[in-house]
């Protein structure tokens, strides 16, 4: 919050609510190259940039000649007793404070519309960025801090474009304006407030230096309330069966009063600089009266003089203070900036080569030829891994967590690339794919089941952008889907928010599997797609589960060996190798693995 | 208000020395231009160096004083306003812990975080201001028009016509504008809620190839974000320009009108310089004063939103006779008696409808049942997660409301379907169970869970430290964890929600085996997906649609019960052909 304290001139943004003063507390690494990158999104506005700094220098030259007017008006017209001169004045003095005002406000709007504009640009370059990358990002990179990006980091972007660079600018230049005229009123009333200003940038960055620190553990200590009170109200059931309220509020205490101790600091020092320092000019205006005074007794000092030179001495604190807050958002802000071109820095998934073809008419034949991998380099996952898939066979992949089953479907899309080996679709090996036309070839019901905000029918459409209601309706059928849907409260229209939290995991997992159904893929890939479906529902699917399967290559994790009894081969996985192989009966018969497996489950 | 009295209790002294504060800092302030006057009108005019010596250095005295003042000011407002803040997290905090599931549920988790952390925070930022902004504006003005007047009544009456306009013209704009950052609000919420979506079905969307799709959907809501918050900035923004521009019409009126005076020998330089200052002070006052109260009324939505919290009815609590009673859960008798529950009061249909049955002490009884037919919500009611809507349950005789709550949980372990592991080690996640386990114990629960040996195969065992929700170990590994913190005091009562889905057939098998020996006295109620789970229970309840649809023993239900028979074919009946 600025204070009120100030003679005619500027007036900030900064006093804005809910615009709340940002201190920076960290700096961007490589200030030069997002200072860079940051201007080539605002250039893309010239004219417009070009206008503003017309107006900015209007409305500031205004502001220094409104103040400066005083004089003459003092010395040659209201001293003399010059009536009609002082009328010319003041018209004079009003179509300037006019013109001033008006260039205010078409600068300020014109730079909304450029900031907004330039922020919206990058929020979208960002999240078509997000588009591109591959999974091992989202693997390694926290969904959180991703967020953070997205929202904080922007955010400070975008107040820093809205209100910091301009007030930079005017800051500067007005301070430049004054000193340049106060020199001109009197050199050595100068003097005072040359005397003054240093010891005001000191104290000023002094503190700067102390709240810095202090917001920087505030912040650390903030995450850890933040993340601990997060934990606790997810798992509170818990919470409440172990009988543990009381040990729980007992460890919040202690984090939240070393959150206060921070706090307090960063606080009182990002709170104490404003006033200090307007203060300070205080003290400043003081001695230039005295001083004045004295001058205009003995060295003759015109009195309009010291009018216009007390106005100026009055604003001088203000872009002082400006200059030192503002520079500390603009910290932030590109320090966020550098967060936000990182990700745009990102390497995305590996093009498709030039010469990759587009799949057409897929028949479905996939094999996996001595395919190795591992998600970091070192570590291997999969080991040479053999198999083929002839068009419309089931393939079951079955073994412990944690053997690599969901590995192997995750390379098929090429979510991943493989390290050696080859995987072919109709003959053809998949990195010779356009990636598009690979993907489209396949479809996927996941392990974890995520849905979008957007009623169930949208959700299900998501497969096909173009499937009709009737086609949704039809999948959701064969999906054993469209019962439970026709009991919500609006059927197919029925909102799902936050991630369908209103569905049982079962009834996600349904809609997931319409999802597929509608795509009509040529091969259809089921991770433990029906582990929450109790086994009755199962059956009741499982025909037309079975006839969804009818003409395609499929790919089937199962937990639940009754769902793979009828696949065509069944792969026994075991440390990210195939240990067994062959159909259901060939492998009971065999008794290793899979029989174990099996019998377990019927013991 | 009155709910955040308590919060400041430990601060009164900084309530009240901070605004004292400010009112010296006001009073040094607002003399400064009275006094450079004098230092014109009396010192310069009368060639009297020794006055503006004088009065030059009462300036500076001021002015140390004034710093003295706003340090402390600010030293006491942010020990008040954060000191106040933490007691309110605490309180809020505490109070979350008291809220029953579903009090948290219609609360939403999330927002409560939301609610604890910004929230909170933004009142903390609120009280701040009030303790300097809110006295200081106000005070300024009002000092301010005194000296006007005191200085020259009728240039003042400048003051009268300039304080209603500006009034006027900032009370439209924010009236126009203000509505537009709820707006922008919103939008921004979707805008984040896309990404975070995206991040999540990052999966889906590529599997699908929805990149495009997506980025048009972002695309639209990003520019929907963009058109309203140049509305809505556009719209404030003309406040400073405005202002400015009455503030310099005012100031050109009193260079005219004071000019005029001292031409006509009525007025003087100083007073004229001193009279711009103090008009654009109060200006600036009453422009902060506005500013403040918006800020404040923006800051009224946060404190509804915590005040939900702390006014919160709880809605399982333990009765007063409970409490006096202090009755313990021994042997583990359960009995549903015409059951019904449902979610939200105004819901139109039970999801539970007349449950009866009786579960004798040590007994194990399975509950069986399709997607959706109540199995969790039927078994939530036994500890009271949820309280029943009619009907009642009944614990070794004894209604569960007729225990505290403590009591209760102590004696009935539920081990929920998606269950919560915390971040910190292994150790300390069992000691869940059981804070005072020796060491010996804990092993005995783990080894009973099965979670023994992979613990064992951690480099650093039971010292081993678990992510937020355990995310570094497997989903049946997380399982059997739980199930060792649920059995680590053998409770009367243990409920295993779908919590061997994930453990293989074979340890699944042997942590079955453990339960016989070790809490053979325990009564176990199993909810699972594989018959071969339940085969063995003393009594299997099949739930359908909330409703009960048979109860008994496997034999007795594959005689009498067709959807059971089915559930059975339809994982057993091809087996038994095939070995």
């Amino acid at each position: 919050m600025t204070n009120p304290t100030t003679s005619s001139g500027k007036l900030t943004l900064s006093g804005l609510p809910g615009r709340r003063a940002r201190i920076a507390v960290e700096k961007p690494k490589n200030s030069k190259q997002v200072i860079f990158r940051l201007w080539k999104y605002l250039i893309r506005e010239k004219s417009l940039l070009f206008f503003i700094v017309i107006l900015l220098l209007i409305n500031t030259g205004a502001t220094l000649a409104g103040s400066y007017l005083l004089r003459p008006i003092i010395n040659n017209y209201i001293l003399p007793h010059n009536t009609p001169g002082l009328i010319r004045m003041i018209l004079l003095l009003l179509s300037i404070y006019i013109v001033g005002s008006l260039a205010a406000i078409w600068q300020n709007r014109m730079m909304i519309s450029v900031a907004q504009k330039t922020v919206s640009i990058i929020r979208s370059d960002l999240f078509s960025k997000l588009q591109t990358l591959p999974l091992k990002f989202f693997d390694s990179n926290n969904h959180g801090d991703l967020m953070s990006r997205f929202t904080n980091d922007v955010d400070n972007v975008s107040d820093s474009l809205n209100t910091s660079i301009l007030q930079l600018f005017t800051s500067t230049i007005t301070l430049t304006g004054i000193f340049t005229l106060m020199v001109y009123i009197s050199p050595m009333l100068t003097v005072v407030t040359l005397f003054i200003v240093p010891f005001m940038l000191l104290v000023a960055s002094r503190i700067i230096k102390k709240s810095k620190s202090f917001f920087t553990s505030q912040q650390v200590s903030l995450g850890i309330v933040n993340g601990y009170a997060e934990e606790m109200i997810r798992g509170q059931k818990v919470v409440k069966l172990f009988c543990y309220e009381e040990i729980v509020s007992a460890d919040f205490e202690k984090i939240n009063y070393e959150l206060r101790n921070k706090a307090t600091k960063a606080q009182y020092y990002s709170g104490v600089m404003m006033p200090v320092i307007q203060n300070l000019n205080t003290i400043n205006f003081a001695l230039t009266a005295t001083v004045g005074g004295l001058l205009a007794i003995f060295r003759g000092l015109d009195l309009g003089g010291l009018a216009a030179f007390l106005q100026y001495s009055k604003q001088f604190g203000r872009p002082v203070n400006e200059i030192s807050s503002q520079y500390n958002t603009l910290q932030s802000a590109l320090a966020g900036a550098e967060r936000i071109f990182q990700i745009m820095d990102e390497i995305p998934e590996i093009p498709d080569i030039p010469a990759a073809v587009s799949l057409t008419d897929v028949k479905g034949d996939v094999s996996f030829n001595s395919v190795t991998f591992g998600y970091d380099a070192g570590k291997v996952i999969l080991n040479n891994i053999s198999f083929g898939a002839k068009a419309g066979q089931k393939i079951a992949l079955v073994g412990s967590t944690g053997a690599g089953k969901t590995t192997i479907i995750n390379l098929l899309p090429r979510f991943y690339d493989i390290q050696s080996g080859q995987i072919t679709i109709d003959g053809l090996e998949i990195q010779k794919i356009q990636r598009i036309s690979l993907r489209r070839s396949m479809a996927m019901v996941l392990q974890d089941t995520h849905l979008f905000t957007a009623s169930v029918m949208e959700n299900i459409r998501y497969g096909r952008l173009e499937a009709t209601d009737n086609e949704v309706i039809d999948a959701s059928t064969l999906a054993g889907a469209h019962s439970f849907i026709q009991r919500l409260p609006k059927g197919y229209q029925t909102i799902l928010r936050n991630d369908g939290d209103n569905l049982s995991q079962g009834q996600r997992q349904l809609l997931n599997i319409a999802r597929a159904t509608v795509a009509k893929p040529p091969i259809l890939i089921l991770d433990e797609a029906t582990s929450s479906i109790d086994t009755r529902t199962e059956q009741i699917i499982q025909k037309g589960m079975d006839q969804l399967m009818q003409g395609r290559t499929s790919f089937v994790i199962a937990h639940r060996l009754s769902t793979v009894r009828n696949a065509d081969e069944i792969l026994v996985l075991e440390n990210g190798e195939i240990v067994e192989r062959g159909s259901h009966e060939v492998l009971l018969k065999q008794k290793g693995h899979y029989y174990q497996l099996y019998a377990g489950q019927f013991d | 208000m009155k709910e955040y009295f308590p919060f400041f209790r430990n601060y009164r002294k900084a309530l009240i020395l901070a605004p004292t504060l400010v009112i010296i800092d006001v009073f040094c302030e607002i003399v400064q231009p009275k006094l450079m006057s004098k230092i014109v009108d009396l010192g310069v005019s009368q060639k009297n160096m020794s006055y503006v010596l004088h009065t030059g250095g009462i300036m500076v005295a001021l002015s140390l004083l004034a710093i003295a003042a706003n340090v402390g000011n600010i030293y006491y407002s942010s020990h008040a306003s954060v000191g106040f803040a933490a007691e309110l997290r605490k309180g809020m905090f505490n109070k979350i812990q008291k809220l029953s599931v579903s009090n948290i549920e219609s609360l939403s988790s999330a927002s409560l975080v939301t609610r604890l952390t910004n929230d909170v925070n933004i009142l903390q930022e609120v009280i701040m201001m009030s303790l300097r902004l809110m006295i200081r504006a106000p005070l300024m003005l009002l000092f301010a028009v005194v000296i006007a007047i005191n200085i020259n009544a009728g240039l003042a009456s400048i003051i009268a016509i300039a304080i209603p306009v500006l009034a006027v013209i900032i009370y439209y704009i924010l009236r126009r504008g203000l509505p537009f950052f709820e707006k922008v609000q919103r939008k921004l919420d979707k805008v984040n809620a896309t990404i975070q979506e995206n991040l999540v079905n990052v999966r889906v969307v590529k599997s699908f190839v929805r990149e495009d799709f997506e980025k048009k959907k972002f695309g639209f809501s990003n520019n929907e974000l963009r058109e309203i918050s140049v509305k809505a900035s556009g719209t404030v923004v003309l406040i400073l320009p405005v202002m400015q521009l009455v503030m310099n019409i005012s100031i050109v009126a009193i260079v005219w009108f004071g000019g005029n005076k001292i031409i006509s020998g009525t007025f003087q330089v100083g007073q004229l310089m001193s009279f711009i200052t103090y008009i654009t002070q109060i200006l600036m006052s009453l422009m902060m004063l506005s500013m403040t109260l918006m800020t404040l009324a923006r800051a009224a939505a946060s404190s509804e939103r915590i005040l939900e919290v702390l006014n919160a009815k709880v809605d399982i609590f333990d009765s007063p006779s409970a409490i006096e009673k202090n009755l313990t859960v021994k042997l583990g008798k359960v009995e549903f008696e015409n059951v019904f529950f449902k979610y939200h009061s105004d819901g139109s249909e039970y999801v539970l409808k007349n449950i009866s049955f009786t579960i004798l002490p040590g007994e194990t009884v399975a509950l069986i049942g399709a997607t959706g037919s109540a199995k969790t919500t039927l078994v939530q009611l036994i500890p009271r997660l949820y309280e029943v809507s009619k009907g009642r349950v009944l614990i070794d005789g004894t209604d569960v409301r007729d225990y505290t709550m403590q009591n209760l949980r102590k004696n009935v372990k539920l081990v929920l379907q998606q269950n919560e592991l915390f971040s910190g080690t292994i150790k300390q996640n069992l000691k869940w169970g059981n804070p005072e386990a020796s060491e010996e114990e804990i092993v005995t629960a783990a080894k009973d869970s099965q979670a023994h040996d992979f613990i064992q195969s951690f480099p650093k065992q039971y010292e081993t430290v678990l992510g937020q929700s355990g995310v570094n170990i497997s989903g049946g590994q997380k399982q059997r964890l739980c199930i060792a913190r649920a059995i680590l005091r053998k409770p009367s009562i243990l409920i295993l929600d779908d919590s061997t889905s994930a453990v293989d057939t074979t340890t699944e098998a042997k942590i079955r085996e453990s339960f016989n020996g070790h809490l053979k006295d325990t009564t176990k109620i199993i909810i699972a997906q594989r018959i071969s789970s339940i085969l063995s229970a003393d009594k299997i309840i099949l739930l359908d649609n909330g409703e009960i649809i048979g109860t008994g023993t496997h034999t007795e239900l594959m005689i009498n019960n067709p959807v059971y028979q089915e559930i059975y074919n339809s994982q057993l009946l091809q087996k038994e052909n095939e070995l």
